[in-house]
């Protein structure tokens, strides 16, 4: 198909969705009114469950199995990646190669960051349940201030602090807690995924019952993801040579 | 009146498809896949949106009984990012590949399978 073609095809198919989307938007309820019948059955059992953070509420506890769907999306996704970006028969990893020294500034700034970013990327973890955040935001925190040595320091300084089945064992572990934790609901005579965990009082740390749990495990498996992922591509972009021309 | 959001979520998603159908670069393509999925954020966002609400989280300065935006679809745009994002990277690892076995990124030079 050529490029003609392709567009004239795709403003037809445009021009239709622009027709049905504004007829649609006109049934939508009024913006910004009172009325969401959703939030009014979700933010009470929420509540309920002691967990204030009722995003979490939603994502690990009422929509627990969404979320089993997710991670294992995500599990997915880094292993595809990580078996696209493996080593061909034709490529091999070189001996680093010399970098160039960053900024002063950017060394300061990156070695001051990084810890207060793997901090910050733990609070965002386990205070999932509490305060706006949870495992997905925390972890992708996490892997990405591990990266700050790389941006401050080197890629050798990065390879050193970071083994990489370290991170499969991560990614991995957390995806069987969550499952886990599913069948431990089953176990207690409660259903796939239940909250069974005793509540705890709103507000504390340990508290929430599973929803704290899965965020955890959520984090460990996305903030292993998401270095095993940066590491493929890093590895595609620093070290990796080729013995012949692409053809 | 179609409110201003709902027409914004529309024409991300048309942007996103739009750059999709003329790109000349494979990565190209993959940010234009991301800029059409974010047409689903903000048309999710703007579904539950409420004038004058908080966000659903519950705290000293918000007791409950504060009225807050929909947190349901709110947690529906935290999975269509995780998904967005994994896609974002699938299809990254796929460009690089490509590049490397046929020595292109213009999906237009690519008209055969090869192993």
């Amino acid at each position: 198909m050529n490029r003609t073609t392709r567009l004239v095809l795709f403003l037809l198919g445009a021009g239709v969705f622009a027709v049905v989307f504004v007829v649609a938007a006109f049934g939508l309820p009024d913006f910004g009114a009172a009325v969401h019948t959703y939030r009014d059955a979700s933010v009470p059992a929420a509540l309920d469950r002691a967990t204030p953070n009722v995003v979490s509420a939603l994502v690990f506890d009422q929509r627990g199995i969404d979320t089993l769907g997710e991670v294992t999306i995500v599990f997915g996704s880094v292993l595809g990646a990580a078996t696209l970006l493996r080593l061909a028969q034709d490529e091999r990893t070189g001996p680093d190669a010399d970098e160039p020294t960053p900024l002063p500034v950017a060394r300061l700034f990156g070695f001051v960051l990084l810890p207060v970013a793997l901090v910050l990327g733990v609070n965002v973890v386990v205070h999932g349940h509490l305060t706006p955040g949870g495992g997905f935001q925390g972890g992708v925190v996490l892997a990405t201030g591990l990266h700050l040595l790389y941006v401050a320091g080197s890629y050798r300084a990065l390879r050193r602090v970071r083994p990489l089945s370290w991170y499969h064992y991560a990614e991995a572990a957390g995806t069987g807690a969550y499952v886990l934790v599913g069948c431990a609901g089953l176990v207690a005579g409660q259903r796939f995924l239940a909250n069974f965990l005793p509540l705890g009082e709103t507000g504390a740390l340990f508290s929430s019952g599973t929803v704290a749990v899965l965020s955890v495990a959520v984090g460990l498996e996305v903030a292993g993801g998401v270095v095993i992922l940066l590491a493929q591509f890093l590895q595609q972009a620093i070290s990796v040579s080729t013995e012949r021309t692409p053809s | 009146m179609i409110p201003f959001a709902y027409l914004v979520a529309a024409y991300l998603l048309l942007l996103g498809c739009y750059g999709v159908v003329r790109s000349r670069n494979l990565v190209h393509t993959a940010v234009c896949v991301s800029v059409a999925q974010s047409g689903t954020y903000v048309l999710l966002l703007a579904i539950g949106y409420q004038r004058g609400a908080v966000a659903p989280v519950f705290g000293p300065s918000t007791p409950p009984g504060t009225p807050v935006v929909d947190p349901v679809v709110q947690s529906l745009t935290l999975t269509d990012i995780v998904v967005s994002a994994t896609v974002t990277a699938l299809l990254l690892a796929l460009a690089i590949q490509v590049a490397k076995r046929h020595g292109t990124v213009d999906p237009d030079e690519l008209n055969a399978l090869r192993g």
